[in-house]
């Protein structure tokens, strides 16, 4: 029930965007359809669109598979918590800073080129394919692995006592025990990511070197903006959600489902015994991962801190900013978390209903999977829509930031069902009968049983909403309103006149502000003491 | 219930961002988004121009001069605005068709840009040359004309594109002027030219300042910003023989406008040197009418281009997609 209503007010989002500008684009439309399906642009950029978005997704698994097993199996890596937070911060980036950071290392001026150049090594040139590619796993590897993460935190402590038990090495291990709970969530990470490189735009443009580098969501946004060709706009965004979905299909198809089994779960975790190599090779595949992530990090901060930070955090207009982003950050991640439990408990439910075994039914699909969809439905087709529809009935100024909680909101809705699935199945799995037996349900149910369970998931699935609010920017500049002016947008606007140096500390004080609000969301996961006490 | 509660809250609370100014005199000016910022005309303008008419304006400001004539499709014809400002002549014939502009009945004497004015819908506030911007730290020959700069082999360039931005389809538009239907040879040259290709001119130019590119697409204008704001003179802009392509910025009273007195008052305003004082060292363009006092120094060690070339806005209504095409058909190669 829960599931039908989050899944109504997506497909009431996608809708309610389409239906008001084809009303409008519709009459006279007829000779256009096939004119857009006949050009060879839009074919070229469709083709180089799933191409760039194949090859991001592959590397992105690629490499953070090592990085996710390292960090599962060393769970006491110094700093790994500090590496967890780093991990989410590269979804709050906007685009366009990301890009300049990682310009600033890989491009012709950049430090590492410049290293290479040193020693008498020739760098390539990153534009074109390479540098997209480059931008592309900077944002998306880290997601995949606190997806996998995820995914694997679901396994029973049990399975590492057996494997001991059994005297497996790391390869036994990781193929029989590891892995089985590792690929769904790389399978489900892998779609996320898919759909995030398919509507890539500012990274493709800029680091593609030329118009031969074009996704769709160029001619979408070309054709909607500067040809106001509503009737092509449309059939383009839905060429785009046809074709998504159908790859998006396949993907899910080659993930399959795990049973996560039954645990005591009072069990201490079991250290793993290691050998010296197993760490040494986990030391060099965690710091090769922090180092590919952290580096435009550091190039951030060290160029945010040649301006005038105290000048900028004085401000008006910054500290609006902060204080815009914040609250409605929060308020998506809320809302997208609320959108993301109610999809959770739909699908355990239809899982349930097959005893958590044997294949997954459409309906579950339908409500996990295909919802996140709306990630590849143009924003500014959504924002345009609305804006028609808002105009008849309302305040366009009062209403556009809750259009932006909204639409942020749906958007993060796909990483929050990735994080929240996985715990919210196997706290089903394990206690659905137990409750039953017990009787317990409704409230007490949530406070002794999900509630301790999720707690986790939720946070984590809170932060990286927020993350991913706090970086977007939105579809603020359709609806123009003066008073909803985030972070990233004062960004976009300081870049556009000129001021360099103070976008470059505003970006840094993004980040800033992102990592704060990630140790707090991390402190918040963690279990109170005195439960910590009643377990043990 | 849970969500209800926090959609009614998150109204509630987000209602409040939305000012509601009922004032009776009331002039609402659509324009872009950096005419408004700060350290924009924006608010000097508001200040000076309320100062003589006793009312309130009120900007609303999107992204850029593309999208304030798509606000107006969105809205169709049921507009807000009095005023629509920011809008360049490769925009005014599409404008002009909408049906949405009101004849504005002044006149433009007072207008004093390069191949004179008349327009009876449309009022220039500033204008600027497009340029090849360069860093003298890097560049050594700056090249002295297109063909100069498109044969040439010294650094390479950012440009944007001319699907998604102004500047990009400026220098389009330029080397379409010089070469005509030889464009298509030209784009070639250009493209050995080219590091990359910007959605926008934001982010060639972050590019550009940060070092990674040797030059870049803007204004002739850019480097006064540099001189004044930074005290630098690194950054200059080229030369070029052929004559250099114009940037016409309009503005012009919506049909909605035409029954509101003040849309032609500020229209007025806008062509006296109370307005147009601001222009310079706000909006790092050219003025458009006289200023009251000249410009600062600075501007005069800009380039002033011999020739200034421009398409009459039909020209470019006709032939923006084909052309269009046919950049994005050999840069794709």
């Amino acid at each position: 029930m829960a599931a039908l209503v989050a899944a109504l007010f997506l497909v009431l989002l996608a809708g309610g965007a389409f239906l008001p500008l084809l009303l409008t684009a519709l009459p006279g439309a007829g000779g256009r359809l096939t004119d857009a399906l006949g050009d060879p642009v839009i074919w070229r950029s469709l083709r180089f669109t799933l191409v760039q978005a194949v090859l991001s997704t592959g590397i992105s698994l690629l490499l953070a598979v090592p990085v996710a097993a390292a960090l599962h199996e060393f769970r006491g890596f110094p700093g790994r918590n500090h590496v967890l937070r780093l991990f989410a911060l590269p979804l709050a980036l906007p685009q366009i800073v990301a890009v300049l950071a990682i310009v600033g290392l890989y491009g012709q001026r950049g430090v590492w080129s410049r290293l290479a150049e040193s020693v008498g090594l020739d760098f390539p040139s990153i534009y074109g394919l390479t540098g997209i590619l480059i931008a592309h796993v900077f944002f998306n590897m880290p997601l995949a692995v606190r997806i996998a993460l995820g995914g694997m935190a679901s396994m029973p402590a049990e399975y590492d006592r057996l494997a001991h038990q059994l005297g497996m090495g790391f390869a036994a291990r990781f193929r029989h025990v590891l892995w089985p709970f590792m690929r769904p969530a790389l399978m489900s990470s892998a779609s996320l990511i898919f759909m995030l490189c398919v509507t890539s735009f500012a990274v493709v443009l800029t680091l593609g070197g030329g118009p031969r580098a074009t996704t769709l969501e160029v001619a979408i946004y070309q054709a909607l903006t500067f040809d106001f060709d509503v009737v092509r706009a449309i059939l383009l965004a839905l060429v785009q959600v046809v074709v998504t979905a159908f790859a998006y299909s396949l993907l899910t198809r080659a993930g399959g489902s795990v049973s996560s089994g039954f645990t005591v779960g009072a069990l201490r975790p079991f250290a793993v015994r290691h050998t010296p190599g197993g760490y040494l090779a986990a030391v060099l595949v965690v710091s090769f991962g922090v180092l590919f992530v952290l580096t435009p990090f550091v190039l951030i901060v060290w160029r945010g801190l040649s301006a005038d930070l105290a000048g900028l955090v004085l401000q008006d207009s910054v500290r609006r900013a902060v204080t815009t982003s914040l609250l409605l950050g929060t308020l998506s991640a809320v809302l997208a978390v609320m959108l993301g439990l109610a999809f959770a408990a739909g699908v355990t439910r239809r899982a349930a209903a097959r005893r958590f075994s044997g294949p997954q039914t459409g309906a579950e699909r339908l409500f996990g999977q295909m919802s996140s969809l709306i990630l590849v439905v143009p924003p500014v087709v959504i924002a345009a829509g609305w804006f028609m529809v808002i105009r008849r009935f309302a305040d366009v100024y009062a209403a556009a930031p809750v259009m932006v909680v909204t639409i942020n909101a749906a958007m993060a809705v796909p990483f929050a069902i990735r994080l929240l699935q996985p715990a919210a199945l196997s706290a089903a799995e394990r206690y659905d009968r137990l409750c039953r037996q017990l009787g317990l349900e409704g409230f007490d149910r949530l406070r002794l049983v999900t509630w301790p369970l999720l707690r986790r998931a939720i946070f984590l699935a809170f932060a990286f909403s927020l993350a991913l609010s706090l970086g977007d920017l939105g579809v603020i500049t359709i609806f123009g309103s003066q008073d909803v002016q985030t972070l990233p947008y004062l960004i976009l606007q300081r870049m556009g006149s000129y001021r360099t140096q103070d976008a470059a500390g505003l970006a840094l004080l993004l980040c800033v502000m992102t990592m704060a609000l990630m140790m707090i969301a991390d402190r918040g996961s963690e279990p109170n003491r005195a439960e910590r006490t009643d377990r043990s | 219930m849970h969500r209800l509660t926090l959609f009614a809250l998150s109204t509630a609370v987000l209602a409040g961002f939305s000012h509601v100014a009922q004032a009776q005199d009331k002039l609402t000016v659509y324009t872009y988004e950096s005419f408004t910022a700060e350290w924009g005309p924006g608010p000097k303008v508001k200040e000076a121009f309320e100062a003589t008419c006793a009312c309130e304006v009120d900007f609303v400001s999107v992204a850029d001069g593309v999208a304030l004539l798509n606000r107006l499709r969105l809205e169709g014809g049921r507009t807000d605005a009095d005023i629509v400002l920011g809008l360049d002549t490769n925009l005014t014939a599409e404008a002009k068709d909408s049906g949405f502009f009101a004849p504005h009945g002044l006149s433009t004497d007072a207008i004093d840009i390069p191949g004179g004015w008349s327009d009876d819908t449309f009022i220039p506030f500033d204008y600027g040359y497009f340029a090849v911007i360069y860093d003298t730290d890097a560049i050594e020959n700056p090249p002295t004309s297109m063909h100069d700069f498109l044969k040439g082999r010294e650094g390479m360039i950012a440009i944007q594109d001319p699907r998604t931005s102004t500047p990009g389809l400026g220098l389009m538009l330029w080397i379409r002027k010089i070469y005509g239907d030889l464009a298509s040879e030209a784009y070639e040259e250009l493209q050995k030219r080219v590091l990359t290709v910007t959605p926008g001119w934001s982010e060639s130019y972050a590019l550009f300042t940060s070092g990674e590119v040797p030059m870049v697409l803007s204004y002739t204008t850019s480097p006064a910003y540099h001189m004044i704001a930074e005290g630098t003179d690194r950054y200059q802009a080229a030369e070029f023989s052929e004559g250099h392509y114009m940037q016409i910025e309009v503005a012009g009273m919506t049909t909605k406008g035409a029954d509101n007195p003040l849309a032609a008052q500020f229209l007025e305003f806008m062509m006296s040197p109370a307005f147009q004082d601001v222009i310079p060292e706000t909006n790092w363009m050219l003025p458009a009418a006289a200023t009251s006092e000249p410009l600062d120094p600075v501007f005069d060690k800009m380039v002033h281009p011999e020739k200034s070339l421009l398409f009459t806005p039909e020209e470019v209504a006709e032939n923006r997609e084909a052309w269009v095409e046919e950049w994005l058909e050999v840069m794709s190669r």
